[in-house]
């Protein structure tokens, strides 16, 4: 009963995201209030009656209700609590109905926050807002239903994939989604200026929140999916540069884009069409990620059922969304004038060049992403693009826009020259030739001491920024959020680059069999194999071991692994044992084996592994700080200057 | 105008490329190691602990190299096209337990059977990931010379065996 109903508040969306999506486009066209007010009432019901449907899902799920198919085949009733719930998104039914439901959410929060909109934006937006929301109900009705029935009932469901039974898969989904679809308002927010004729700065304040949320929320997004992989994967690795790793790095590069040139055009009332552009692209390239992971279109470790009438569905969707933006540009960009003309040498320059370099970036990995498809296509041939694609094409163009990023924030607003960074370069350049020197000698590589003499030059130059708008620290205290959050940003992905750099080059494992009381020698690390003994729990039985390091002799930790085997899904994972530090990360992982033989054991040295992660969510943390800013006031028009 | 018409036009061009992929079939990706020799490897027979195999397995004869696990589901929709083919002795199968306990893939194999001649145990994935296996089940083709000459990804159906991967065999005996 409650399935249906969930079901049935589905329908009554459809029709409601149906009405969000066409009377207040009348109304602002015939300039009828009364239509018009329809956008944000329509919002908040539908993402009310979507609320609802998602409530009975995840009853479904908590309840063990195996009569609803989607529960019987990605749930288990010994399944603990938390990955009952999780379990709800962890396929694809589910996961598009979350995707739908943030999509009503951010359609419900814009009137909530842009009281202050121009009435005919507002409508216009929320009615691309509705557009939107009706395509993919209508994609969650028409093929992806996930309150179907399921008779006869079957005695027990068939369990949730082993690998997905993690904390981190609990959150990584819904934090990825609010990310991915917060880039609908933007999208919506373009179609609706290209629709009104007119962009400006105030225009690019209102937007700028909604971005920022967005993008923090992707970032954290791929943060955790960066670290659940990890640990969970075991694969030794914090990216692969998996097909859909890359489609959800893609808006990420493109919002990162959107963020720097919507400040150009909230300050100097500039880049108007080329933030529309990004605007639609960043939303545009979320859609093909959908795309990417629902269709099979490319192979993949993360891939959800493949199924092709989905995939003709998402590309029409993505077709008539994207399709129909661009068209829009077509036709109405001229409209959109912007003051022209900027310095090369000035911020402002320097934000151009990070748009141009962010942009080639996602373009380097696009094409790396779809060059199998595109091949398959022309030549049907099949071939592969891996990581050393990626980190060989990648890493150059990361490396310009650092060389870009410690200096332009030094420099003023427009019209600067270059002698104004000679103080800094001055002070910079003996630390920075230090690092070098020194990586060079005692970590034995040039290319680390040129990852890290970047890091420090951005992290420096960054610092240097802060000095300069605090009038040397003094007044660090009164600036606006929005400094905090550049600072943090900024910092964040000087820490980032040093721990890529260092992993890049450091890391190092090996493999090996051990019995009780044998080690394996890695470096400065042994790793000795303590105990190994079968056990079992709640769902799953375990091998699980105890391996002890030492470092140069001194006793370091002792890691627990595990063998597992889910005997409801016939599954055999590993959960490798862990020892996070800010310095060397170290992890261990036991394999098959018998008392007599020994067993596998795999060890794993990763220094400043950590730091990756810390800076991505440094660089989010500083989002969520830049939305505190008094100038970006949801839609308030305290904002004009 | 016409600048403003690029990035649509861009777009329809990779809409293009996207409605030809979906009726392409992904699972035919062939593994970078196509025309390589077999990586070395020392590892246990499955069913016996005392017997070590190693890359020399396939010199001097045409195999599959068929990778699989008690664990997998897809593997039992496939063992009856191994099973036949291997009583018509078309060609000579090397099994590859992969991810799983010896003691399972030897129950595994007396429930369901055995169409493999030998079968590499490997529990740690270390032929696995020097073959860059993705997932089970997942098969190679090796010529006389040790060379990989195909890869198949995902279930051999009897399609898959009677038009693409018997004929390429019975070519490469021939050669």
């Amino acid at each position: 009963m409650i399935a249906e109903l969930g079901h049935f508040a589905l329908i009554l969306a459809l029709l409601t995201a149906l009405a969000q999506g066409v009377l207040p486009l009348i109304g602002a066209h015939k300039e009828r209030g009364d239509l018009m007010a329809f956008g944000g009432r329509t919002a908040m019901i539908s993402f009310i009656l979507i609320g609802l449907s998602f409530a009975a899902l995840t009853w479904a799920f908590f309840t063990s209700d195996f009569s609803v198919q989607l529960a019987a085949k990605h749930s288990h009733s010994a399944k603990p609590f938390i990955y009952k719930i999780s379990g709800v998104w962890g396929n694809h039914e589910g996961s598009i109905l979350l995707w739908t439901l943030m999509l009503g959410l951010y359609g419900a929060m814009v009137p909530v926050f842009g009281k202050a909109l121009p009435a005919s934006l507002k409508a216009r937006a929320l009615a691309v807002q509705g557009l939107l929301t009706f395509g993919f109900l209508a994609f969650i009705l028409f093929t992806s239903n996930p309150f179907e029935r399921l008779n006869p009932v079957p005695l027990d469901g068939q369990g949730l994939n082993p690998l997905l039974q993690d904390p981190g898969l609990a959150i990584h989904p819904p934090l990825l989604y609010m990310g991915y679809v917060g880039f609908s308002v933007p999208f919506s927010f373009s179609v609706a200026a290209l629709l009104e004729g007119r962009v400006d700065a105030q225009w690019a304040r209102w937007l700028r929140p909604w971005v920022l949320t967005a993008w923090s929320f992707l970032t954290l997004g791929i943060t955790m999916g960066s670290i659940w992989a990890y640990y969970e994967l075991g694969w030794g690795g914090w990216w692969m540069w998996d097909p859909v790793e890359n489609v959800s790095f893609m808006p990420w590069l493109a919002g990162t884009a959107l963020l720097h040139s919507i400040l150009v055009l909230g300050t100097r009332h500039q880049l108007a069409t080329w933030t529309v552009l990004l605007g639609i692209s960043a939303f545009s390239l979320s859609l093909i990620g959908t795309f990417v992971v629902r269709s099979g279109v490319l192979v993949s470790v993360h891939a959800f059922a493949v199924d092709p009438a989905r995939g003709v569905f998402i590309l029409a969707l993505l077709m008539a969304a994207t399709g129909g933006a661009l068209t829009l540009y077509a036709l109405r960009a001229k409209t959109l004038e912007g003051a022209k003309g900027y310095a090369l040498i000035s911020r402002q320059g320097g934000l151009v060049l990070n748009n141009l370099l962010l942009m080639t970036a996602t373009a380097t990995v696009f094409l790396g992403t779809f060059y199998p498809l595109f091949m398959d296509a022309l030549t049907g041939e099949k071939i592969t693009v891996a990581k050393p694609y990626f980190d060989l094409a990648f890493a150059p163009i990361m490396m310009l826009l650092i060389i870009f990023m410690g200096a332009a924030p030094l420099l003023k607003w427009s019209g600067d020259s270059l002698s104004s960074l000679k103080g800094f370069a001055c002070k910079a350049a003996l630390p920075i030739l230090l690092i070098i020197i020194a990586t060079a000698i005692w970590g034995k590589s040039v290319l680390g001491g040129l990852g890290f003499a970047l890091a420090f030059y951005l992290a420096a130059g960054t610092i240097a920024a802060f000095a300069k708008r605090s009038q040397g620290f003094q007044r660090w205290r009164g600036l606006p959020a929005g400094t905090y959050g550049f600072v943090l940003a900024h910092f964040g992905m000087a820490v980032f680059t040093a721990g890529v750099t260092a992993m890049s080059i450091w890391a190092s494992d090996d493999i090996g069999r051990l019995k009780t009381g044998q080690s394996l020698t890695l470096g400065a690390y042994e790793f000795t194999l303590q105990s190994a003994a079968p056990s079992a729990r709640e769902n799953y039985q375990y091998l699980g071991a105890k391996i002890a390091i030492t470092h140069k002799g001194k006793d370091l930790t002792t890691l627990q692994s595990e063998q597992r085997f889910y005997p409801v899904r016939n599954m055999v994972t590993t959960e490798a044992g862990f020892r996070f530090s800010p310095a060397v990360t170290v992890f261990a992982a036991i394999g098959e084996g018998d008392p007599q033989k020994g067993y596998i054991v795999r060890a794993n040295i990763h220094p400043f592994v950590t730091w990756i992660w810390f800076g991505a969510l440094l660089m989010a943390l500083a989002g969520f700080v830049s939305l505190c800013d008094k100038r970006l006031r949801f839609g308030s028009h305290e904002a004009q200057p | 105008m016409i600048r403003a018409l690029i990035p649509l036009l861009v777009f329809l061009g990779l809409g293009a490329f996207f409605a030809v992929g979906l009726t392409k079939d992904p699972s035919q990706l062939p593994s970078e190691l196509i025309n390589r020799p077999v990586p070395a490897f020392s590892l246990t027979e499955l069913q016996d602990e005392q017997t070590v195999l190693d890359e020399s397995l396939f010199a001097g004869r045409v195999s599959v190299l068929n990778v699989f696990g008690s664990w997998c589901t897809a593997c039992l929709a496939e063992h009856p096209v191994l099973m036949g083919a291997a009583a018509r002795k078309q060609a000579v199968m090397i099994g590859m337990d992969w991810r799983d306990s010896r003691k399972d893939g030897q129950a595994w194999l007396r429930a369901h059977g055995n169409p493999y001649s030998q079968i590499i145990f490997d529990e740690a994935s270390q032929l696995a990931i020097k073959l860059g296996v993705t997932g089970a089940p997942e098969s190679f083709i090796i010529d006389k010379s040790g060379h990989i000459r195909y890869k198949h990804t995902g279930i051999i159906t009897h399609e898959d065996w009677a038009q693409r991967l018997h004929p390429l065999i019975e070519r490469l005996k021939a050669e």
